[in-house]
């Protein structure tokens, strides 16, 4: 077991702050550092901090990439110092002035390097005349300005310079021209990790280290990557937007709307990635999805007036309230309507109720929102007999018009069955059969399969389910596809095989 | 949240290697010596662009070991049973893999197609389904 670099008890109840969170998150960890002795602390507080105080180490100094490493230096030594030497009374301040010595370290240390470079080009002979070798190697660019403001001195109490704001540390104009309030600082920091020249994965990493205040450690855990791979990710990532020319601002309004998809979609890629993943010991996998919920809610803060944000937040909330009866003990699925619904979390359901209500009734329809309906008229039902499904299927329609894919078709093709019978459904399914997208999916002969089940099509639904199990994604998927095949098998047939290994006879 | 085209972060593949011995005997010093080359700089800049998991040579066949238990099938007496390896005979035989972590199967191919052993034998590419999540 290696150590984490977090104070023991993150695991509990904080892991999951509750609906009502502090609105302002500096104050509030300000305030326990104050006020308690060094009790157990809350270190998502803590790293809540995260994008504020990379917000102001970018604003003052430039140098995005450089930064974000130095906060998580600081992060990383408040993990370790904080635990013994007790918290200090304003974490936050803490942050920034350890997150700007180091920055100013590395910067200096930069700077000297690059002059060394330029002195020994100085002294070297002149390139011998060209022939037909390979052109001579031109030195490092001499024009490019200092890396340090002139003086070379940082005041870490300075509030007044908002600094250069260009993130690649370079001369050019300055950012939106000055201190915005922090939760601009935020939003800002959410766009640029999810700038468009990054690959999903990339901006899955990036955001959760520089907003999200994970270390480089936690991302490769909850990954399943060594660390050494995760963190090149990240300054991989870092690179390509410097190369991309991004600047530390805001972008005009008419992209935001584009840019806040991608976040979106980043953030329900995180919550994906924890919440499909259902082997194994899944701690690291549920602080992936605490994490997505609590960036879901970040988000909704900074821009409230969007639905499609709350449409997000509601589903993640939705979704998560059915986890602790989505599997068994052992990990294998349990499918929605032979779930106990007495373990779906009460809370959870109210508030993406009322999120998604709300959004429904003031904002213009998105596909998150939608899905957020479904959810929560599954979620809604006393029992699986009682789902609404003539409704289910209604928003399925409107889901499809919004945002057709495959995959929309086929949920829909179940609730066809649901409220007209399984034929109905299955002529749903079988005019997808020349997608070409579904023939690789196992959705279709899983939805399938099910149909089939429902018509009393023994074998059929079998060799549906097995076709299904060939290509799942995952082992918990692929086991319970299996086991739905294996229950399909003539009276007294399947007997005796419920402990063959997966994969073993029928594959 | 299974109602949506689900758009992944990335997927781990495996790219294996399957070795002949008389192709790799054909080679000669300096072939083998830039195949050797080239496989470090494709190692490195999968490293470099965050993809790379591992890279493994696979020790020869002549020294593979098969294990049965005893109740297994082909397994006898009561302690587990070692043999040489199954494979002994056969002409191709795994030399090596590689494990990427990369952002579509169009990538993994891609990268299997940059391989320098791609010039002599068939790279195999096989998604990775599941991964035991263990704490460490």
């Amino acid at each position: 077991v290696s150590p984490s670099p977090h104070p023991p008890g993150r695991h509990g109840p904080q892991r999951r702050p509750g609906p009502a969170g502090p609105p302002d998150v500096a104050d509030g960890v300000g305030a326990t550092g104050r006020g308690r002795p060094a009790g157990p602390p809350d270190w998502s507080l803590v790293r809540q901090l995260a994008p504020e105080v990379l917000g102001a180490l970018v604003r003052r100094y430039g140098h995005f990439d450089a930064c974000e490493d130095a906060v998580q230096e600081a992060l990383l030594a408040a993990a370790r110092q904080w635990p013994v030497e007790g918290w200090p009374a304003s974490p936050k301040g803490w942050l920034i002035t350890v997150a700007s010595r180091r920055l100013t370290d590395e910067l200096r240390r930069e700077e000297a390097r690059r002059r060394r470079e330029e002195a020994d080009w100085a002294r070297r002979p002149p390139p011998p005349p060209p022939s037909s070798a390979p052109p001579p190697p031109t030195p490092p660019s001499t024009s490019s300005p200092p890396l340090l403001p002139a003086g070379d001195t940082v005041h870490l109490d300075d509030e007044g310079e908002p600094g250069e704001v260009r993130l690649t540390g370079g001369r050019g104009d300055r950012g939106d021209g000055g201190d915005g309030p922090v939760g601009d600082d935020t939003l800002t920091l959410l766009f640029l990790c999810c700038h468009p020249a990054l690959s999903p994965a990339s901006q899955v990493a990036l955001t959760l280290r520089a907003v999200g205040g994970l270390t480089t450690a936690e991302i490769a855990r909850a990954f399943l990557v060594p660390e050494a791979t995760m963190a090149q990710r990240i300054s991989r990532a870092k690179e390509r937007i410097r190369s991309a020319g991004a600047r530390f601002r805001l972008p005009p309004p008419p992209q935001q709307r584009t840019r806040l998809r991608v976040v979106q979609q980043v953030l329900y890629l995180v919550f994906n990635e924890g919440y499909t993943a259902t082997s194994g010991t899944n701690l690291v996998r549920d602080e992936l999805v605490a994490e997505a919920i609590r960036l879901a809610r970040l988000l909704l803060r900074l821009v409230p007036d969007d639905g499609e944000t709350a449409g997000l937040l509601a589903l993640m909330l939705l979704t998560d309230a059915r986890r602790a009866a989505r599997t068994t003990a052992e990990g294998a699925l349990v499918p929605l309507a032979e779930q106990d619904r007495s373990r779906w979390d009460t809370g959870e359901i109210a508030e993406g109720v009322a999120l998604v209500t709300g959004a429904l009734r003031s904002k213009p329809l998105g596909p998150y929102q939608v899905q957020a309906a479904i959810a929560a008229v599954h979620d809604e039902a006393p029992s699986a007999e009682d789902t609404d499904w003539p409704q289910i299927l209604a928003l399925y329609r409107v889901l499809e018009r919004l945002d057709p894919s495959p995959v929309v078709t086929l949920n829909r093709a179940v609730a066809v069955a649901m409220v007209d019978g399984p034929a109905a459904g299955l002529a749903v399914v079988d005019a997808l059969a020349g997608d070409a997208r579904v023939a690789r999916s196992h959705h279709f002969e899983s939805v399938r399969g099910h149909l089939l089940e429902l018509t009393g099509d023994r074998d059929g639904a079998r060799s549906a389910y097995q076709a299904a199990a060939q290509r799942a994604r995952s082992l918990p998927e692929q086991r319970h596809l299996r086991t739905r095949a294996a229950r399909l098998r003539g009276p007294g047939e399947g007997e005796g095989r419920s402990d063959a290994p997966p994969g073993g006879g029928d594959g | 949240m299974e109602s949506r085209s689900r758009r992944e972060t990335t997927v781990k593949y495996m790219l294996l290697i399957y070795g002949n011995q008389e192709t790799w005997d054909s080679l000669g010093e300096e072939e083998l010596n830039e195949l050797i080359r080239q496989t470090d700089a494709l190692n490195q800049a999968l490293f470099e662009s965050g993809e790379l998991v591992g890279a493994y040579g696979v020790a020869d066949q002549a020294d593979a070991k098969v294990v049965r238990s005893p109740g297994g099938p082909g397994g006898t007496g009561d302690v587990p049973a070692v043999t040489d390896g199954p494979y002994i005979e056969t002409k191709e035989y795994l030399g090596s893999f590689t494990i990427v972590d990369c952002d579509s199967e169009e990538r993994a191919l891609e990268i299997a197609a940059m391989n320098p052993a791609s010039r002599y034998v068939g790279v195999e590419v096989r998604a990775l389904l599941h991964e035991a999540d263990v704490s460490m």
